[in-house]
C-alpha cells in the first residue's frame, strides 16, 4: 500500500518540461487513479528521474535502453500513448 | 515557529535557461548563489526548445547582426524598443560561440563551423531573402543547453533547492527586495531566502490558456510575485500563437519543419502562403502566418470534415531529411494526430506558445517602474531575465530563436551586471519584521478553508475564459465580457478549498499557489488586451482591421506605447516605446509586409 505522501509525490514528477510527457502521465494518472502496485510505483519512479527527452524516447519506442526492470512499465506508458 | 532563513549572495527563482546562465555567471565570480525550482533543473521548460539559438555568424550565407536587429524590430511590430533589440543581436554571436565552448553539442557543417538552418522572420539585406541563422542541436537545442548550463553550474558550486516553490518577494520600508520566501514541498514547510538580490527567471503563464504548447509547470509564479508585491507587468495582451500546434493536441510542430521546407497547405493543396507573403512565404513571422491560416479557415479554405486546419506538408522532404533533422516531428505526428509524416501532411493550428510581456526590465534586467515622472526607475535587488521578463526585445510578436538568445544574452548580462556592481563585497540590508508572515497568511487562508471551489476546477474554468476571449482572434467585445469573466473568477479563486491538508508533499496546496499566479497573469493580459484599441503583432482585433489611416490596424499615433498592469485596482499605465537604438540609426515604423 502506497502512502498519501509517496502518490503526492509521484503526481508531482510527473509535471515535466515539456507537454507530450505531461499528456502521457496525465492520461497515465487519470486512467489509474491512486491504483499503483508497490512494483509499478518503483518502475514509475525511476522511469521519472530520467530527463525529458530520454523518457519521450522511452515512451515513443524510439529508444529501448531504459531502466533495468521497468519493462513493465514502459509497456503501460507506451500502450497510453497509443490509446489515445 | 520561526522560520528558517538561508542567506545568499544572489537568489534566481527558476532554474531554466535564463536562470542557470545566471547564476553561472554569478557562480563563476565566486558569488553564492541559490537557485530554486519547482523542478529540476534540467527538467525545465527550456527543455522543450526545439529550433535553434538565432545568432548572425554568417556560416552559411551573408549575415550581420544589423539584419537581424533589422528583422527584430519589424518582428516586433514596432513594439519593442531598439536599445534593447540592438543590444541583443550584436551580443548573439558571443552568447552562442560562448555556449560552444562550454560544451554545447551543436550541429556541424562539413568544415567543423556551426551548422544554422532558416527560420521564420529571418531574413538578410533588409528583409530581401531568408537567411539561415538559427544554431542547432539536432531538433532539441534547449535540452541540450540545459544541460550543458546545468553540468557548468555544478562544476562551479551554485547551489540548487529542487522541488521548492518560491511565493513572494520580501521588500524592505524603502522598497528595495531583499528576499523571498519559499515552500519546501517534502516538509510544506515556508522558508526566508535572504539576500542582497533576487532576480525572477520563472518563465511564461501560458498554462493560462486551454490550447497551449507550454508543459504544466508554466504558471507564471514570477509575474505573480512581482504583481502581488505592487510591480507592473508590462505587454500582457501580446501572446505569441506558434503556426503549427498539432490539431486537438496543442504539441508543437517546430518552426524548424518550415525551415527544413515544409509547406503549409489549404484543403486545395494550395501553398497559400505564396499569396500573402511572396518573398519569406511559409517563413513570414508567426503571427502572420497565424493570421494566414485563420484567413484560409474562415474563408473555408481549411482542411478535414470540419475545415478548421491546416495540413503541414513535409512529404516532399523524404524520409531520410525527416529522421536525420526533425525525428522528433515524425514522432509527435505518429502519437498525437496518428499521422506519418513521410508519408501525408499533418494537421495543424496556430497555438499559445510563448508570453511577450512580463516583468518590465532594462538591458541589465533590472526590474523598473513609473516613479516621480520617470518610467524606468530601478527597484533595487530585484531583476527579471527570459520568458518572465519583458526587456522588451520581442515587443508584439517575437521572432522564432530569439527566445533562447534571449534567455542567454540577458540571463549573461544581468549576472555581468551584479559581478560588475561589486555585488560580493555589499552587505546584505536587514530583512524587515515577521518578514514571512504575508506569505504565512497565504497558507493559512487555504489550510483553514472549510468551504470553496477545488483549485483545478477554477483553473480550467480561467484556461476556458481566456481561451475563448483573448485567444488568436480578439473582438472588442468578446475581450470587454472576458474582462467581467475574469474579474467574477478572480473572486472564486480567493475561496479555494483544499481536500488534503497534510503538509509533506502536499501537491493540492501547491496548485492552489500556483493557481494565485495564474490569476494575476489571467487578469493583467484580459485588461491589458481589452484596453488596446488597435492591431498589433500578435493582438490581432476584429474591430481594427486594415484601413489607409492604420495599415494593419495598427495605430502607431495612439497606440506605440507599453502597457503597464498593476493588480492594485486592476488599473492601467503606460510609456513610451524606446525607438533609439544604442549606436545605430532608428528603424522607423513602415506597414510590414512579407
Amino acid at each position: 500500500m502506497l502512502s498519501d505522501a509517496e502518490l503526492s509525490k509521484l503526481r508531482w514528477r510527473c509535471r515535466r518540461g515539456f507537454l507530450e510527457n505531461d499528456l502521457v502521465l496525465e492520461r497515465l494518472l487519470k486512467a489509474r487513479g491512486n491504483e499503483f502496485t508497490r512494483d509499478e510505483f518503483t518502475q514509475l519512479k525511476a522511469l521519472l528521474e530520467l530527463d525529458d527527452n530520454n523518457l519521450w524516447d522511452i515512451i515513443a519506442g524510439r529508444n529501448d535502453d531504459y531502466p533495468p526492470d521497468t519493462e513493465p512499465m514502459v509497456a503501460t506508458l507506451r500502450q497510453t500513448l497509443s490509446t489515445h | 515557529m520561526a522560520q528558517t532563513i538561508h542567506k545568499y549572495d544572489a537568489v534566481v527563482v527558476g532554474a531554466g535557461g535564463a536562470g542557470m546562465r545566471c547564476s553561472l555567471q554569478l557562480a563563476k565570480a565566486g558569488l553564492r548563489v541559490a537557485v530554486l525550482s519547482k523542478v529540476f533543473p534540467t527538467r525545465s521548460h527550456t527543455v522543450a526548445a526545439q529550433g535553434g539559438i538565432g545568432a548572425s555568424l554568417g556560416n552559411m550565407d551573408e549575415d550581420n547582426w544589423h539584419y537581424h536587429f533589422y528583422d527584430t524590430v519589424k518582428g516586433s511590430d514596432w513594439l519593442g524598443d531598439q536599445d534593447a533589440i540592438e543590444f541583443m543581436c550584436r551580443e548573439a554571436p558571443k552568447v552562442v560561440y560562448e555556449l560552444e565552448h562550454m560544451g554545447m553539442p551543436f550541429d556541424r557543417n562539413p568544415d567543423g563551423t556551426i551548422y544554422q538552418r532558416p527560420f521564420g522572420g529571418h531574413s538578410a539585406k533588409y528583409g530581401e531573402k531568408p537567411v539561415p541563422r538559427a544554431c542547432a542541436a539536432a531538433d532539441r537545442t534547449g535540452h541540450a543547453m540545459l544541460h550543458t548550463l546545468y553540468q557548468n553550474n555544478v562544476r562551479n558550486k551554485t547551489q540548487f533547492f529542487v522541488e521548492w516553490m518560491a511565493l513572494d518577494l520580501i521588500r524592505d520600508s524603502e522598497g528595495d527586495v531583499v528576499g523571498v520566501t519559499a515552500l519546501e514541498m517534502e516538509t510544506g514547510e515556508v522558508a526566508i531566502f535572504h539576500a542582497k538580490c533576487v532576480l525572477l527567471a520563472t518563465g511564461g503563464a501560458g498554462r493560462i490558456f486551454a490550447a497551449s504548447t507550454n508543459a504544466f509547470i508554466n504558471t507564471g509564479d514570477g509575474l505573480g510575485m512581482a504583481a502581488r508585491a505592487g510591480i507592473p507587468l508590462e505587454d500582457m495582451e501580446f501572446w505569441q500563437f506558434h503556426p503549427t500546434g498539432v490539431h486537438n493536441a496543442g504539441v508543437l510542430l517546430t518552426e524548424g519543419c518550415r525551415g527544413e521546407g515544409a509547406i503549409l497547405r489549404n484543403k486545395n493543396g494550395e501553398r497559400f502562403m505564396e499569396r500573402y507573403a511572396p518573398k519569406l512565404k511559409d517563413l513570414a513571422p508567426r503571427d502572420f502566418v497565424s493570421r494566414c491560416m485563420d484567413q484560409e479557415i474562415k474563408e473555408g479554405r481549411g482542411c478535414g470534415p470540419n475545415g478548421d486546419y491546416i495540413a503541414l506538408d513535409l512529404t516532399h522532404l523524404g524520409g531520410e531529411t525527416i529522421m536525420k533533422r526533425l525525428p522528433s516531428v515524425h514522432e509527435i505526428g505518429k502519437n498525437f494526430a496518428n499521422v506519418d509524416v513521410i508519408k501525408e501532411p499533418i494537421p495543424v493550428v496556430p497555438t499559445i506558445h510563448y508570453q511577450m510581456g512580463g516583468v518590465p526590465t532594462n538591458i541589465h534586467g533590472q526590474v523598473v517602474v513609473p516613479k516621480n515622472g520617470n518610467p524606468n526607475t530601478i527597484i533595487n535587488g530585484l531583476y527579471a531575465i527570459g520568458e518572465a521578463s519583458c526587456v522588451s526585445v520581442h515587443g508584439a510578436n517575437r521572432l522564432g530563436t530569439n527566445s533562447l538568445l534571449d534567455l542567454l544574452v540577458f540571463g549573461r548580462a544581468a549576472g555581468n551586471h551584479l559581478v560588475e556592481t561589486a555585488l560580493g563585497s555589499k552587505a546584505h540590508k536587514p530583512l524587515p519584521a515577521n518578514a514571512a508572515d504575508y506569505s504565512l497568511s497565504r497558507i493559512a487562508v487555504l489550510d483553514n478553508s472549510t468551504s470553496g471551489e477545488y483549485p483545478q476546477d477554477v483553473a480550467n474554468d480561467l484556461r476556458k475564459t481566456m481561451q475563448l476571449h483573448a485567444g488568436v482572434f480578439r473582438t472588442q467585445a468578446s475581450m470587454d465580457e472576458g474582462v467581467k469573466k475574469v474579474v467574477a473568477i478572480d473572486e472564486r479563486a480567493k475561496h479555494l478549498s483544499l481536500k488534503d491538508k497534510s503538509k509533506i508533499f502536499n501537491t493540492a496546496r501547491v496548485e492552489a499557489l500556483e493557481v494565485a499566479n495564474l490569476m494575476e497573469a489571467a487578469k493583467a493580459t484580459m485588461v491589458s488586451a481589452a484596453a488596446r484599441k488597435e492591431s498589433r503583432g500578435a493582438h490581432t482585433v476584429d474591430d481594427y482591421g486594415d484601413t489607409v489611416e492604420h495599415p494593419l490596424g495598427r495605430n502607431d499615433q495612439e497606440w506605440m506605447k507599453h502597457t503597464l498592469w498593476y493588480t492594485e485596482g486592476n488599473r492601467l499605465d503606460y510609456k513610451p516605446v524606446n525607438l533609439k537604438p544604442l549606436t545605430v540609426e532608428s528603424i522607423p515604423p513602415v506597414k510590414r509586409t512579407f
